[in-house]
């Protein structure tokens, strides 16, 4: 286990590539082997914000308040204008002010 | 609270102005990943990886948080122990690409085996954002999810070069809240998701769930087990 690996940093990127990209495609297959029953397609229906609102809680409470402040801002500029190219800007410039401010 | 009525979805197609129009939908994430991929170069140069290595494991592997994870775990020579952790360090991070490939069976479903498995290899967390955003208003271009990941691809590759090369390119990306620009981006694109308070039962849940998994297990974890409890509650919840 402890020998080099002639080609190592080669075989280890072939490996690491064929991890991601087993990844991305074995949910959408095990999706076409499960039935789409009426419960199944509503839990598809609710697993992408399920797996948004799983992200962005856990990484608020882990950075705190500037993570909380960047969020909430660009939550608030998509409700009120649904641009993501304004909601990233002002969520990033409030980011940077209250780094600035020393929260 | 109003709630909204599902747009109609359409079968899934192919055009060439899809693929422009998935690059431009990734406009505000270019500043973010390209930052986020210097910031790979630089580390992957102090951690011993040759400029050829370095290319080829962004373009092979396009995985922004799975690599720098990698490198925290890479050793220089590798042995066969660091290989195998290595692995399963990837297979773990990108975890989530699991549940983001199986919210695309409804769309690309209906494609040939081919075109669908090649739409997938393009998946990343700002593309397939892009791509939930698009389809919740109705869009059945295919060409759209890909033309983002080519256009993300593009720069989360070439980004590396300068990063390896110049050392930090942004000497602290904090300052400027980079480190948060994912996130920012799964809130906004949070928001065109909302079709009343019943489906954010589900949801809730999956936060919540996310949140105390987080404190308990190590890693990755949180994201993976969050949305499917959440899925789960919610599928039981009436509409």
């Amino acid at each position: 286990m402890n020998d080099a690996i002639p080609h190592g940093a080669f075989i280890a990127i072939l490996i690491m590539a064929f991890a991601t990209l087993f990844t991305r495609v074995s949910g959408f297959w095990l999706m076409g082997h499960i039935p789409m029953t009426p419960r199944v397609r509503r839990g598809l229906e609710i697993l992408p914000g399920a797996i948004m609102a799983s992200a962005i809680i856990p990484i608020i409470a882990k950075v705190g308040i500037v993570a909380l402040i960047a969020v909430g801002v660009a939550l608030l500029s998509m409700i009120v204008k649904r641009n993501e190219f304004i909601a990233v800007g002002l969520a990033l410039a409030a980011a940077s002010l209250a780094r600035a401010c020393g929260l | 609270m109003t709630t909204h009525p599902q747009p109609r979805e359409e079968a899934p197609y192919w055009s060439l102005p899809g693929l422009a129009e998935g690059a431009r939908r990734c406009g505000a994430m270019v500043p973010g990943t390209f930052v986020f991929a210097a910031a790979y170069g630089t580390l992957a140069a102090q951690k011993g990886l040759s400029l050829s290595e370095a290319v080829l494991m962004s373009t092979l592997m396009f995985a922004g948080s799975a690599q720098l994870v990698a490198l925290e775990v890479w050793s220089d020579p590798l042995t066969l122990g660091t290989i195998v952790s290595l692995a399963v360090v990837t297979a773990i991070v990108n975890a989530r690409f699991i549940l983001m490939s199986a919210t695309l069976r409804p769309w690309f479903g209906p494609l040939p085996a081919w075109q669908a498995y090649g739409a997938l290899m393009t998946t990343v967390d700002a593309t397939w954002l892009i791509g939930m955003r698009y389809r919740s208003e109705g869009g059945g271009d295919a060409s759209v999810y890909v033309g983002a990941g080519l256009a993300l691809w593009a720069i989360w590759v070439a980004a590396a070069v300068p990063g390896y090369l110049l050392g930090a390119v942004i000497s602290d990306p904090k300052r400027f809240g980079f480190d948060l620009v994912l996130i920012i981006f799964f809130a906004a694109m949070f928001v065109p998701l909302w079709r009343g308070v019943r489906r954010a039962i589900g949801w809730a849940v999956a936060g919540v769930v996310a949140l105390a998994v987080s404190y308990v297990v190590p890693g990755w974890w949180f994201i993976v087990i969050g949305a499917v409890v959440g899925s789960i509650v919610g599928a039981f919840v009436d509409e």
